[in-house]
């Protein structure tokens, strides 16, 4: 096992629901792929991967590690967090796509987030675990962060013809103005 | 059907065939069998279901997007109207990412009130699920008897935290308010007709044949499907899969209490019905073990930087009097992190991500909805079943559509 000097002792808290038993996959994982960087938030293993490892780390981890579940992914704007605390060797970029990986037979978690720029897509990880087709939808509708090699990414949530991406920080929820029905028109 | 062609599962737009032989049409979103709002394009070749194709966000509010401008203190008022069927484990698991990154303690009466009201919560999910599912097949005098049973746990609701639904009961720190007077014999109560409930419903459908004609082998999954399509739950359980977070990863104080996890081996409908049903009498075993070992003290965290001064001081204290205000105004600030949280909502696995940027306000609330991802399993179980069977499936999936579109 490599050194484990990045990971601080966890968090003494009161509830500890999807806290990994045992540090193991994570540390796996960094040896398998040396650019990820292996990081601990509360107690939960994160591994910050790069863009281009996203695809062969989630098939590792369904092949070799056990994780047979990719249980959410989701994605986060940081475009108001450019200087937010990331671990060493991590460039921060606008968009973190985070997804968490559940191994059923191991009974543990991790948490995989990589970097990805404005308008850069991300591999889609639909042909590893195919239960990422409606989330990854949900990523591309919302927040805008397209997915390589996914087979239907059509906008979900909003209607079709919809422009922008809602949750990103930079659409304001007021941009569309409420017309009330007895209101005078505007001028 | 094997998953090592995935996209067989997805219809893209351009993807329909240009054939004479089959229909393509909608099933909903107004449709009294698909829960709400949930639209499915389906294939048919006469009344064999070729594919099927989910259409959703008939019912998307921006929840989370909505969560980003809401205090911490606010937060619960709005993640527990996502599955509204099963508010309170909304409530659970935001309340349980806030405080897991404010590294706050819990006391142990907050703990076992929430064990409670969410074990009741389950009971009153799955009995909606026993009366729609019931109605769905035709069994029209199920959605009565359910809804009877039902209304008995949400009156209970009502008394405790004073709706119904959406009860924004249980909050970063513990829960809203203290059981009622008289708490002990309402769950005493509950634990006595529910089970006569429950056992009506067994002896009327359970053995019932024209029941199992229509759901023995009806919608059949392996584990392998589901666990690849992100199904967790019910639908998980019934593959021969005995996974529950209650036991397997436990929160609250589930390590403490005694119950079983149900699980089948075929997969089908009529699994995913027997499995809820046995559900509702495990979940009600908790109950009454909460009633005999409900600790005393606190019902929240005394941190008066989550939690507010009582009534009483703030005509005394100044201090209680700012604290009172500065939690209503501005809430309280939750230190930098991200944290991912899940518990084992009557549906399946329901998460929380959680990131904060050290200010009164979520930089980034992400449900993930256990219906959300269980509809994905319709495609491969509705493959080949006829339309009418298809109903079937779709209530059996039981989702909710405010937990799909949030």
């Amino acid at each position: 096992m490599t050194d484990d000097t990045a990971r601080e002792e966890p968090h003494k808290t009161a509830d500890h629901s999807g806290d990994t038993p045992h540090p193991g996959p994570a540390a796996e994982a960094r040896d398998r792929f040396p650019a990820a960087v292996l990081a601990d938030s509360h107690g939960q293993e994160v591994l910050y991967v790069d863009r281009g490892d996203w695809r062969p780390l989630a098939r590792w981890l369904r092949d070799e590690a056990g994780f047979e579940q990719c249980v959410d992914i989701t994605a986060v704007d940081q475009l108001l967090r450019p200087g937010r605390p990331l671990p060493p060797g991590t460039e921060p970029e606008r968009f973190e796509v985070v997804a968490n990986f559940l191994s059923y037979s191991r009974n543990l978690r991790l948490r995989a987030i990589c970097q990805v720029p404005d308008g850069v897509a991300v591999d889609s990880l639909f042909d590893v675990y195919p239960g990422t087709e409606l989330p990854e939808r949900e990523v591309w509708d919302l927040l805008g962060v397209p997915f390589a090699g996914h087979p239907d990414l059509a906008r979900l949530m909003m209607p079709d013809e919809w422009e922008g991406h809602p949750l990103r920080k930079d659409d304001s929820p007021a941009r569309v103005p409420v017309q009330f029905k007895e209101a005078p028109p505007p001028l | 059907m094997s998953l090592e062609n995935p996209k067989d599962l997805v219809i893209g737009p351009d993807a329909w065939p240009d054939s004479d032989e089959t229909m393509v049409i909608n099933l909903g979103p107004q449709h009294p069998s698909t829960h709400g709002v949930l639209r499915v394009v389906l294939e048919l070749e006469g009344e064999t279901v070729l594919r099927a194709k989910p259409v959703i966000g008939y019912l998307h509010t921006g929840m989370e997007k909505t969560g980003e401008q809401l205090t911490f203190v606010q937060g619960p008022t709005n993640v527990t109207r996502m599955d509204y069927a099963a508010p309170l484990f909304n409530e659970l698991v935001y309340s349980m990412a806030v405080e897991r990154l404010l590294d706050l303690e819990v006391p142990p009466r907050a703990t076992w009130i929430r064990m409670l009201m969410c074990e009741l919560n389950r009971v009153s999910s799955h009995l909606l699920f026993l009366a729609t599912n019931g109605m769905d097949l035709g069994a029209i005098s199920m959605m009565l008897y359910g809804w009877r049973e039902r209304e008995l746990v949400l009156a209970f609701f009502e008394k405790v935290t004073g709706l119904r639904m959406n009860h924004n009961y249980i909050r970063p720190g513990g829960v809203a308010a203290d059981l009622p007077p008289g708490w002990e014999e309402d769950v005493a109560e509950l634990c006595e007709i529910v089970p006569e409930g429950i056992e009506e419903y067994d002896e009327l459908l359970t053995e019932n044949p024209i029941w199992m004609e229509r759901t023995v082998g009806v919608g059949v999954i392996t584990t392998e499907q589901a666990l690849a399509l992100g199904a967790s739950g019910p639908i998980l359980r019934s593959t021969g899969m005995p996974w529950d977070l209650r036991k397997t990863q436990p929160y609250l104080a589930y390590d403490e209490v005694d119950f079983d996890v149900i699980y089948t081996q075929s997969g089908d409908t009529y699994d995913r019905y027997r499995i809820r049903l046995h559900e509702v009498g495990e979940s009600l075993r908790i109950a009454r073990q909460c009633l005999e070992r409900m600790p005393g003290g606190d019902y929240r965290t005394q941190d008066r930087k989550v939690t507010p001064p009582p009534r009483a001081r703030i005509d005394e204290s100044m201090e209680a009097l700012i604290h009172h205000f500065k939690l209503f105004t501005e809430g309280f600030k939750v230190p930098p992190g991200e944290i991912y949280v899940a518990v084992e909502n009557p549906r399946g696995e329901l998460g929380c991500y959680l990131v904060s940027d050290g200010s009164g306000r979520p930089y980034r609330m992400h449900i993930r909805g256990a219906s959300f991802y269980n509809l994905q399993t319709m495609a491969v179980m509705i493959k080949g079943a006829l339309m009418a069977d298809g109903i079937a499936i779709i209530s059996s999936i039981d989702p909710i559509m405010g937990d799909v579109d949030r």
